[in-house]
This record gives C-alpha cells, sequence and structure tokens, in this order.
C-alpha cells in the first residue's frame, strides 16, 4: 500500500470524527505553543539583561564600600562609608591601564518641574562620568571641572525623568526643584533603551560637590566608576585597585577588604548563565504540557483501536498485513501531532508577538526552539501512537472480526 | 485445488481445553461447489475460518494449490487469503466510510494495484453485480441485497479462484436470498471455486455435495445429482 494512500486513509479517518480529533491535538497544540513562548520569554529577558549591562560598557570596574562587621552579623554591601573622593583621585593618578575614573554619590529625591513631580535617583559626579558611563547628552552640555569645583547649582537630566516631568528640550536652562532646592538644568541625556527598576535612563545628574554638600550631608562616595583601557586588563586593573586602596586604608595583612570591586564582564557572564537556566527550567515546564498531550493522543488512539475492531477485523481477512494495520494507526497519532505542533507553532510565533506588544515584555523567538519544540512534537506522536498501534496490529483476525 | 488432511483444532481457555475439529479430512475441486452443514457448536465456523486461512489448525495438513498453510506466520496467512480467497460474510462486513467503489477497491488497495487498475476492475465487478449505477452510495443507502452484491464484487476484487461465503443469505429475505445464490452458481460456472457455510437446507441445494458436520467431524458427505433442477424449475 503506497504512504500517499495510507496518509489520505488516515487522514479521511481523523476527519470522520472532526471534534475529537480537534480536542486530542488541542493537547499538542498547547504543549508545543507553550514551550516556544517560554523559550522566547527566557530569552528575552537574556537579552534585555545583556543589553542592559552593555549599555553600561564592559569595561567597567565598579568599587564600592565594603560591608560592616556588627556583632559578627555582615552588612549589606555599600554599609560602610570607607570611600572618598581622594581614593578616587589616587586610582587616577596611581593604577597604570585606567582611562578614566568618576566617584559618584547617589541618593533618592523628589523632583518638580513647573505643575509636574516624579520621584528619581539623583547621581552626584564628576565631567569624566559621561565617557566612563557612556552617558551621552541629548541636548545641551555635561556638569564641568568648574561647575564640580564652584559646587554649582546645576542639573543634567536624564530622558525618563524628562518624559515623567512632561518636558523636552525646551527645559534648558529652566529651574527644576530638587528637593525643594533649585536647579538649572543645562542639559539632557540619550535614552539608553533599558527599562524596569534598573533604569539607566531615570536619573538626574548635579556636579558630586554639590550633592556632597546639599543632599547627601557626608564626603563619603556610593561607588567608583573605573574604565579600563582594554577589557583584557580588567583582572589585572582590579587587583591594582585592590592593593592601592588597601594601602591607603592602611589594612592590616590578614583584615578583610572594606570594599568590593565588582567586574561588570563578569556580572553579564552570570546573568546570562541564570536567565539561561530560567529558559530551560520555563523550556521544561512547557515540555512536560507537551508530554501531557501526548499521553491525550494515545488515549484516543487506544480507544479508536478498540472502536474500531471490527474494521481490522475486516480488513485483516481482506488481507491486510500487520506492518499495514500498524502504519495505518501510526500514520494517523503523527498526523494528530504533526498537525497540532504545526498549529502550536503558529500559536506560539504569535503569542510571543502580542506579549511583547501588550506587555512591553521583551520575548524573542529563536528558530532553534521552533525546530525543536516542533520535533519533539512529532517524535511524541510517535512514542505515543506506538502502543495503540501495535496492539491494532497484532489483534487476532477472527477475534477482530467477532467484535460488535 | 483444496486439501485438508486430518485436520484437528484445539482451543484452551485456561484450564478448559475444547475440541472444536476432530480429524477432518476433505478435498475440494476447482469448480467445485460445496456447501458445509451443521448445528451451531458443530464445528462448521471453526472450519471455515480454517480454509479462510483465517485461522491454523492445531494438527494435521492444509494445501492450497499444493502451498502447505498450517505452518504459515500471520502475515504469510494474510498474502495467501489476499491472493487466493474471497469471503462473504453473513451480515455483509462492508466498511460504513466508504462507498460501494471504495469497499471493492480495499482487498486491491491491501494489495498494492494502482489506483487506475484498481477503480477500473471495481466499477467492472459492481457492474457485473447489477450495481453499476450505485458506485457511490455508502453501504447504509443500499439494501441488504444490494450490500451482500458489494460484498460479493469485493470478494472478487484479488480474483481468487475460491469464494468463501459464510451464511451469505443469513440477514437477507428469502427473495434476496435466491437472488445472491444465483450469482454464486453464475461464478461457479465461470469457473470459481465455492465453498458455502449455511444451516438451510435450501441453500445447501445449490452446491454439488453437502458436508454435514457434527460435532467436530464430518457425519457424511451428500452428493446432489439435482443440482440444477432447483434453478430449471424456477424458470419455468
Amino acid at each position: 500500500m503506497q504512504l500517499l494512500e495510507t496518509i489520505l486513509i488516515a487522514l479521511r479517518s481523523l476527519t470522520g470524527n472532526r471534534m475529537r480529533s480537534a480536542l486530542t491535538m488541542l493537547g499538542v497544540v498547547i504543549g508545543v505553543a507553550a514551550v516556544i513562548a517560554m523559550i522566547a520569554i527566557g530569552q528575552g529577558a537574556n537579552k534585555q539583561v545583556t543589553s542592559s549591562i552593555q549599555g553600561l560598557g564592559t569595561n567597567l570596574l565598579m568599587v564600592s564600600p565594603g560591608q560592616a562587621m556588627q556583632g559578627g552579623v555582615r552588612q549589606g554591601a555599600g554599609s560602610l562609608t570607607t570611600l572618598t573622593v581622594d581614593d578616587a583621585n589616587a586610582i587616577k593618578e596611581q593604577v597604570a591601564g585606567v582611562s578614566g575614573v568618576a566617584a559618584e554619590v547617589s541618593t533618592d529625591a523628589n523632583v518638580v518641574f513647573a505643575n509636574m513631580n516624579t520621584g528619581t535617583s539623583i547621581i552626584g559626579t564628576v565631567p569624566e562620568y559621561a565617557s566612563v558611563r557612556n552617558s551621552n547628552v541629548a541636548w545641551g552640555r555635561f556638569i564641568t571641572e568648574e561647575e564640580v569645583r564652584d559646587s554649582s547649582m546645576v542639573a543634567v537630566v536624564g530622558s525618563e525623568v524628562l518624559t515623567n516631568l512632561g518636558a523636552q528640550g525646551n527645559i534648558l536652562g529652566n529651574r527644576i526643584l530638587v528637593n525643594r532646592i533649585p536647579f538649572t538644568v543645562i542639559g539632557t541625556l540619550q535614552s539608553k533603551g533599558s527599562s524596569g527598576p534598573f533604569s539607566q535612563d531615570d536619573q538626574i545628574i548635579i556636579p558630586i560637590s554639590t550633592a556632597m554638600s546639599r543632599l547627601t550631608g557626608s564626603k563619603s562616595v556610593r561607588t567608583i566608576n573605573i574604565a579600563v583601557k582594554s577589557e583584557a586588563d580588567m583582572d589585572q586593573v582590579s587587583a591594582s585597585v585592590t592593593d592601592l586602596l588597601r594601602t591607603r586604608h592602611r589594612l592590616a595583612q590578614n583584615a578583610d577588604d572594606d570594599f568590593t570591586i565588582r567586574n561588570q564582564a563578569e556580572i553579564m557572564n552570570t546573568l546570562s548563565s541564570i536567565t539561561g537556566v530560567f529558559t530551560i527550567l520555563l523550556g521544561g515546564i512547557a515540555s512536560i504540557s507537551l508530554l501531557v498531550g501526548g499521553i491525550g493522543i494515545m488515549n484516543i488512539m487506544l480507544v479508536s483501536v478498540t472502536e474500531r475492531t471490527k474494521e481490522i477485523g475486516i480488513l485483516k481477512a481482506l488481507g491486510a498485513k500487520r506492518h499495514q494495520i500498524l502504519n495505518q494507526f501510526m500514520i494517523e497519532s503523527m498526523a494528530l501531532s504533526g498537525l497540532g505542533g504545526i498549529i502550536g507553532v503558529v500559536i506560539g510565533i504569535a503569542g510571543s508577538y502580542i506579549m511583547q506588544q501588550v506587555f512591553q515584555f521583551q520575548t524573542v523567538v529563536a528558530v532553534s526552539s521552533v525546530m525543536l519544540a516542533f520535533s519533539f512534537s512529532l517524535l511524541v506522536g510517535i512514542f505515543f501512537g506506538v502502543y495503540p498501534a501495535l496492539k491494532a496490529s497484532r489483534l487476532h483476525p477472527i477475534e477482530a472480526l467477532r467484535f460488535e | 485445488m483444496i486439501s485438508l488432511e486430518n485436520i484437528g483444532k484445539t482451543y484452551s481457555t485456561g484450564k478448559v481445553s475444547v475440541e472444536a475439529l476432530r480429524g477432518v479430512s476433505l478435498t475440494i475441486k476447482e469448480r467445485d461447489m460445496i456447501a458445509i452443514m451443521g448445528p451451531s457448536g458443530s464445528g462448521k465456523s471453526t472450519l471455515m475460518n480454517i480454509i479462510g486461512c483465517l485461522d491454523v489448525p492445531t494438527s494435521g495438513s492444509y494445501r492450497i494449490n499444493g502451498t502447505e498453510v498450517a505452518t504459515l506466520t500471520e502475515d504469510e496467512l494474510a498474502e495467501v487469503r489476499s491472493k487466493n480467497i474471497g469471503f462473504v460474510f453473513q451480515n455483509f462486513n462492508l466498511l460504513p466510510k466508504l462507498t460501494a467503489l471504495q469497499n471493492v477497491e480495499l482487498p486491491m488497495l491491501l494489495a498494492g494495484v494502482n489506483r487506475a487498475k484498481r477503480t477500473k476492475r471495481a466499477v467492472e465487478l459492481l457492474t457485473i453485480v447489477g450495481l453499476g449505477d450505485r458506485l457511490d452510495h455508502r453501504p447504509y443507502e443500499l439494501s441488504g441485497g444490494q450490500q451482500q452484491r458489494v460484498a460479493i464484487a469485493r470478494a472478487l476484487a484479488n480474483k481468487p479462484h475460491t469464494i468463501l461465503a459464510d451464511e451469505p443469505t443469513g440477514a437477507l429475505d428469502s427473495r434476496s436470498g435466491e437472488e445472491i445464490m444465483e450469482v454464486f452458481n453464475h461464478l461457479n460456472k465461470e469457473g470459481l471455486t465455492i465453498v458455502l457455510i449455511t444451516h438451510e437446507g435450501y441453500i445447501a441445494e445449490y452446491a454439488n455435495r453437502v458436508i454435514h458436520i457434527k460435532d467436530g467431524q464430518i457425519e457424511h458427505i451428500e452428493q446432489l445429482q439435482h443440482k440444477h433442477r432447483h434453478v430449471i424449475e424456477k424458470e419455468r
């Protein structure tokens, strides 16, 4: 019996029971769509994390104050106030391979412009911050050395803050109130395209001297950003900075560091591996639903074999061999899972796109995940089709013919 | 030429075993028309299943045209059925979802005959049994007699030398039953071997010989000399 005709007969038998075939397929459809959508979400998260870190520059080392020990309990990072502007200057002057150093302090503040207000982060820093952190000015200009020296009341506004204040380039030269203190806006920042709680667009930059005297009221620095000339020298520069700071802070040989150095490249690798695990986890959970869909196919195929016992008996009496019966049932279950798989692929891709549009949740549909989900659905069809098909092919012709 | 020698068949269900056939020997020559008669439980269905290669005997030898069938595997039996034997059942056993044409094509489809040849032969056969104008009717749109004609056409599809009919008129009224028997008579004259299984005497009268089965054994064989008298009388 030719393959094409077997397929036609199988399809005819499936369309003879439309509702049942559709419901059986639904299990596979949901499974495949879920696998594709879940992997798209995982890979989207991966891309988002990676791009927001790349926005900072991957050649960045960030030094922050170490953790204080209080009664043997380690406090959170940054709970010590050991870093100073002088530390930053020393790094700039004494460590080789550094292209830029920018100390920063930060605090949260309420900002008012005209009749609008918003809460945002205030970053007090120096002019080099722009090059070290890849922060480019959209309109106007960045803060200058003079303004840092004079503790000028000037501010460079991030793009998200601008939106929240309902302003655009027209804000230049105008006054905003930061915790009721008036600042003149001298520039705005280009968007870095990241969003969410770690947005680098939701901030206002002011001179570090102004921030210390008017807002934080402390001489300690929150972070020292160090741009390294070459990414290959990251570890070496990190070691030099550690040595320098230990000397400057007069730490004993066996004492712990009172600061922490974070390596941007390492953070990125760590986060991508986390989102990678996340992707596998989501995909794995979704595959379980695909497996359940496969069991649905087996269930219906077993019912179908029982219902069609008489038909199988007639076919055998008319000269059908075992493999012909086996093929027919195998093709039926593969048609169910294959067709379900195709519909699932379409729904999975469409669903990922809709999630991105409706929930602003970045998704990435990879060709590999589509191929994986589809071939898995076919495998499920074969695996769960084998038992019912074998059962059908092994029916004894006489007993099958007697079946009513 | 079909020859059974000392055929025995024992069914065992758990601890109880039932001897359905006990040493049946029978030869059916080509172009013969025989009837197998016997009360229910006599073993005539078992005998039919073995002659039809749907089952194998537990002992004895069964040859079709010299080929020993008793030791064949299930797939080899399927091959023998496909080439040598056409079945006609009491309740027709047509596939309800297929048209008359598709039902007749089915044995050829299973034997791997190509589409064009299949359709051509199926149309010819249905025309011969008088259903040339009912090709696309489904079984439920046909009367019992017409369904049995479709089944006969299907039995002839792969040009078998023997037609095995199990109570072919059992589900028909007497008029349709006689018409069907005429079809068998005609096929026999055309050169086919016909084996009828029946418990109705007037059906058996169409045969040249009647094999009476009882308790799994051949009780006696009745030679009928007056075979065509019945037919001739009817024509008057």
